[in-house]
């Protein structure tokens, strides 16, 4: 955090002086090791082993926090008697080995009806899912697809003694992860594991919270989504959840890389996480909501934040007669992710890229499969403000030197569009902690550069102007679109704040929403995204709010905007107790106030200002009225932390450790080596490095320098920067630099199965050699921001991965990987294609290939 | 000029004589740069911002002069950097004013081997047309079982982590409308 993150940092520096403990637990030993009370050297890809053991010390040793758990969490419920868990096989029930996937339903819970997950995977197991919701549904007299029906609560036994209760199966589920087992795993001693579990358990409680801080180096995994509930598990037993200095906290790495999550570019979600349709037959609004949507908690208006994102989009062509155009509407059949598209693009089979602000020859994993992809296309958009290797691959790239490709072969048409930079534009950008801050512009763009605000509005434009008066039916969604944007200035550049009080939403009458919660389902409010609903309130810029910290308490309410509802801390009714007293006056954050009738406290509150504690909901009770004054998780359809999921993830319902796919040793823990249900691309530019291969036997980790910013588009090109940090390097071991004959300041060569690529050496004992079981492993550290353009010049770490992802949001494996080192610089031209096709036999992979 | 004017005006003299013996204010100071000032000084006008960055947030004032950026630095309200920025924001005025940045549309030929002039207008409209040939050529109504799909698979878009809300969203909603389902970001890596 100290490295990439630094100015956040100083707030783990004040929680320090003040007497927190800061434990940093890394492989590598860095400025944050450096300033932390303890640094835990540890190997990479064995963080679920290293959390298990977590878990497991907390039951085993009943140092959950009880009344947090029994009130808050889903421990009480009974888990139905089909589940099985495999223990040392490491596999659950429903896995089908022929497809590599899991059929969910076995791990629902007992007497319960499945209900859509707040989150992950909601209607993926299609349609089979959905048919067990209508028997079920059938049997207990009610009917599926009928709004009218309340799902009926699972079993429970608020002793915890009840073998199937959650509380019991998770036990059983980490009782092979004892701090013997998980150190030699981690390749800690059991002494530093100990000392880790101890000071997490004795900081956490009434009068303590524990927060755990994350970045990519939790998400770069094949388990990388199970990383994250495992974290949540922990932090849900201590109680650490939606109270002050708790939490699990993701450190994102781009400005508004969460406001693009919220409003997503991405494939899979609508604005505000509405999960996108998938391909049905006979697929309505209200059969997706059905499928999609929770009935009880706040989901169970899924119905009002589409309909009124449909008809900020549709506007008025969006009608009850035409389902408020949800047909408009593309949908999924699968994973569109963005390596399924690159692989696509190398098969030819799509045919045209905007690149916006990103340099995927640089910062993507496997770096030739992405040029490759950019050698396939017709055509080619890079909107940069810079000349990166992802708009020049085609007359400088790698494959270029190896003879791989020929500029005079390349087909694909590009077109480098100069972009306006940050102090160009006005605009949001939403930061790691949902804060929506608004930048004013300072300065016109110079020359051709332009917002990505003018491009696409102008673009979309142009389209529907040649499109106008077509009959296709196809084209009506676009021609039906609302793209009517005031502009100003010489470059009719789009008024933003128009558009984010579009995205806050309008009432039947005009007036800027306020909330989320005046959103209907019957068209007659819109809102572009429902979470965001509150930042144009009143018809004023939230975002823009600028009243010093220094004249705000420390929550600092009024600096910007926070979604939603500008709440800072989620779920912050579990700071409270059952009945709605603070755990203690130390730790009190928004509690009930019993004579005002309502929640108050330092934050908003995040639950209902009126709904008291004692609140028990009637039968049939809908949305956010079945839900109790104890239910602090308003999201989930019991308003409970999920110990213990029983839908929403592809991989098993409790985090499992399988070792990263290329690792130098055997599970431990359970038979299944890897993630069971990981997704690969089997193509001749995509091999993959065998587990525990002699021919790679070392482990590397990519990762960032304070000095330089993703694929380095934003720093490389820069003179202070470029002078800090001016060349590609690997860190290395003392003892692997013996092992290798490797010179600090010298060149090395790394190899896999993808490529070789040469950097300086720096040889240091910050990089420990560690013992699992009975074998040395030794891994090397790689900065990943170099490419051959700007001021300083090297080859892209990135280059030397392969892409094996995560199933549940199919993110690849990248923090984790295996290569060999050899000391000297990397062969040039064609002979570089030679020397790595020699190490691809020598480990019996298939030969490597541009096809 | 006398004997005394001289010596005062003496950095030496002034440095073993004076309030300033290391030499680091007074005593080093000539008529030149005591007639300097910082360039935030004499800004025509300070704008707030937020660094284009990591994720943290930090707040920006960017001292403007002539219409062009002459320095930012931290913002001193930021209730979430108090003022501070890291190597990467301090650098940010060299981000906005970098020598290296290409300012014109630049125009790659299908099997060209160098870049080409291309005015901005010309360019939008060709790719105007060349995202309607796309979303033709890959438009599915149905998949084989008469799923119905209506979107096209001809053309993709990567990138938004590094844009405003505003922009994601108007990418989204155009993308939707063409029925290309194949938008993608930083957040997906």
């Amino acid at each position: 955090m100290a490295e990439a993150h630094p100015v956040g940092f100083q707030w783990v520096m004040e929680a320090k002086k003040r007497g927190a403990t800061v434990i940093h637990v890394d492989p590598r030993f860095t400025r944050t090791s450096a300033v932390a009370d303890l640094h835990v050297p540890f190997r990479a890809g064995a963080d679920i082993a290293f959390l298990g053991g977590l878990i497991h010390y907390v039951l085993d040793n009943e140092l959950d926090f009880r009344e947090y758990v029994t009130t808050f969490t889903n421990a009480a419920e009974i888990v139905g008697e089909d589940f099985v868990d495999g223990d040392v096989s490491g596999l659950f029930s429903g896995y089908d080995p022929e497809t590599g996937r899991y059929d969910p339903i076995s791990w629902q819970m007992e007497g319960g009806v499945y209900e859509a997950p707040a989150a992950g995977q909601r209607d993926h197991w299609e349609p089979e899912l959905r048919e067990h919701h209508a028997a079920h549904a059938a049997d207990t007299g009610g009917g599926a697809g009928e709004a009218a029906h309340a799902p009926a609560a699972p079993e429970r036994d608020d002793t915890l003694q009840h073998p199937r209760c959650v509380y019991q199966v998770l036990k059983r589920h980490y009782a092979r992860y004892t701090p013997e087992a998980v150190a030699s795993v981690c390749g800690m001693s059991t002494a530093q594991f100990l000392e880790v579990a101890r000071a997490i358990t004795r900081n956490s409680g009434r009068e303590r919270t524990t927060a755990w801080v994350y970045s990519v180096g939790w998400t770069h995994h094949t388990v990388g989504a199970q990383y994250i509930r495992a974290a949540a598990v922990l932090q849900t037993l201590l109680g650490n959840m939606g109270r002050p200095g708790g939490g699990i906290l993701a450190l994102r790495g781009h400005a508004s890389i969460q406001g693009s999550t919220d409003i997503p570019t991405l494939y899979d979600l609508l604005p505000g996480y509405i999960p996108m349709p998938n391909a049905h037959l006979h697929e309505d609004l209200q059969s997706f909501l059905d499928a999609d949507a929770a009935k009880t908690g706040f989901w169970g208006h899924m119905d009002a934040y589409l309909v009124s994102l449909l008809k900020a989009w549709w506007g008025d062509a969006a009608t009850p007669e035409n389902d408020f155009a949800f047909d408009y509407l593309p949908r999924l059949t699968g994973n569109h992710g963005t390596y399924g598209i690159v692989r696509d693009q190398i098969d030819k089979k799509t045919f045209g890229y905007f690149l916006v602000g990103e340099n995927p020859a640089v910062g993507h994993a496997n770096g030739k499969m992405q040029r490759l992809g950019l050698a396939n296309l017709e055509w080619l958009v890079v909107r940069d403000m810079q000349m990166i290797e992802s708009a020049s691959f085609w007359k400088d790239g790698p494959e270029i030197e190896t003879g791989e490709l020929r500029t005079e072969d390349i087909g694909t048409e590009v077109f480098f569009l100069p972009c306006a930079n940050h102090t160009e534009k006005s605009g949001t950008f939403t930061n790691t902690q949902r804060l929506l801050q608004w930048r004013r512009e300072a300065v016109h763009p110079p020359g051709d550069a332009r917002s990505e605000l003018h491009f696409y509005f102008h673009l979309g434009r142009r389209i529907r102007e040649k499109l106008a008066g077509s009959t296709d039916e196809r084209d009506r969604p676009l021609l039906d679109l609302t793209w009517d944007y005031p502009t100003f200035g010489v470059h009719d550049e789009p008024d933003p704040e128009s558009v984010l009080a579009e995205i806050n939403g309008f009432d039947a009458d005009g007036n800027h929403l306020s909330s989320y919660t005046q959103m209907k389902a019957d068209g007659s409010t819109s809102g572009g995204c429902w979470i965001y609903t509150g930042v144009y309130k009143d018809g004023i810029n939230q975002a823009d709010r600028r009243k010093p910290g220094s004249e705000q308490d420390w929550v600092a309410a009024e600096w910007g905007w926070a979604w939603p509802a500008n709440r800072r801390t989620l779920y912050n009714r579990a700071s409270a107790d059952a009945d709605g007293k603070p755990w203690s006056e130390r730790k009190a954050y928004v509690w009930w106030d019993s004579e005002q009738g309502s929640w108050t406290g330092h934050d908003i509150p995040d639950f209902e200002a009126t709904k008291p504690p004692s609140y028990r909901p009637p039968e049939g009770a809908q949305c956010e009225d079945a839900l109790a004054g104890t239910d602090a998780f308003i999201m989930q359809a019991d308003g409970k932390a999920w110990l213990y999921a029983p839908t929403g993830l592809a991989d098993g319902p409790m985090p499992t450790h399988y070792e990263p796919v290329e690792s130098p040793v055997a599970n431990l823990l359970h038979d299944q080596q890897d993630n069971p249900a990981r997704e690969d691309i089997d193509r001749a530019w995509n091999r993959l490095n065998p587990a525990m291969s002699e021919t790679y036997p070392y482990v590397f980790l990519t990762y960032r320098l304070t000095e330089h910013h993703t694929a380095g588009g934003m720093s490389r090109f820069l003179g202070y920067l470029s002078e800090l940090q001016p060349e590609f390097f690997c860190e290395v071991s003392p003892a692997l630099a013996r092992e290798r004959g490797l010179e600090h300041l010298g060149w090395a060569t790394l190899i896999s199965a993808r490529t070789a690529i040469e950097a300086r050496v720096v040889v240091t004992e910050r990089m420990k050699p560690l013992r699992i079981g009975d074998h040395v492993v030794h891994q090397i550290g790689l900065p990943y921001h170099w490419g051959s353009n700007g001021l300083s010049h090297g080859d892209p770490a990135n280059d030397l991965l392969g892409v094996v992802m995560d199933p549940n949001v199919h993110i690849q494996e990248s923090k984790v990987a295996t290569c060999d080192i050899q000391p000297g610089r990397r062969p040039r031209g064609p002979a570089l294609l030679e020397f790595v096709e020699s190490h691809r036999r020598k480990a019996g992979v298939e030969p490597g290939g541009t096809r | 000029m006398g004997a005394r004017t001289w010596l005062g005006e003496w950095p030496m003299f002034r440095q073993a004589t004076g309030p300033d013996p290391l030499g680091r204010g007074a005593a080093v100071q000539s008529p030149r740069t005591q007639a300097l000032g910082p360039r935030t000084a004499d800004a025509d006008e300070v704008v707030k911002s937020v660094c284009p960055y990591c994720a943290v947030g930090c707040g920006q004032n960017v001292y403007v002069r002539d219409g062009r950026v002459t320095q930012i630095e931290g913002d001193p309200d930021s209730p979430v950097s108090r003022g501070r920025l890291c190597p990467k924001g301090s650098a940010s005025t060299s981000l906005v004013t970098s020598p290296t940045r290409v300012t014109t549309v630049r125009y790659r030929r299908p099997y060209g081997t160098e870049w080409e002039d291309l005015d901005l207008d010309t360019a939008v409209d060709m790719i105007a047309d060349r995202v309607i040939d796309a979303r033709r050529k890959g438009w599915q109504d149905t998949d084989d079982d008469g799923r119905v799909l209506r979107r096209t698979l001809g053309f993709s878009s990567l990138g938004g982590a590094t844009l405003d809300n505003e922009e994601n969203y108007l990418i989204k909603k155009l993308f939707m409308a063409l029925g290309a389902i194949q938008v993608e970001n930083q957040a997906r890596i």
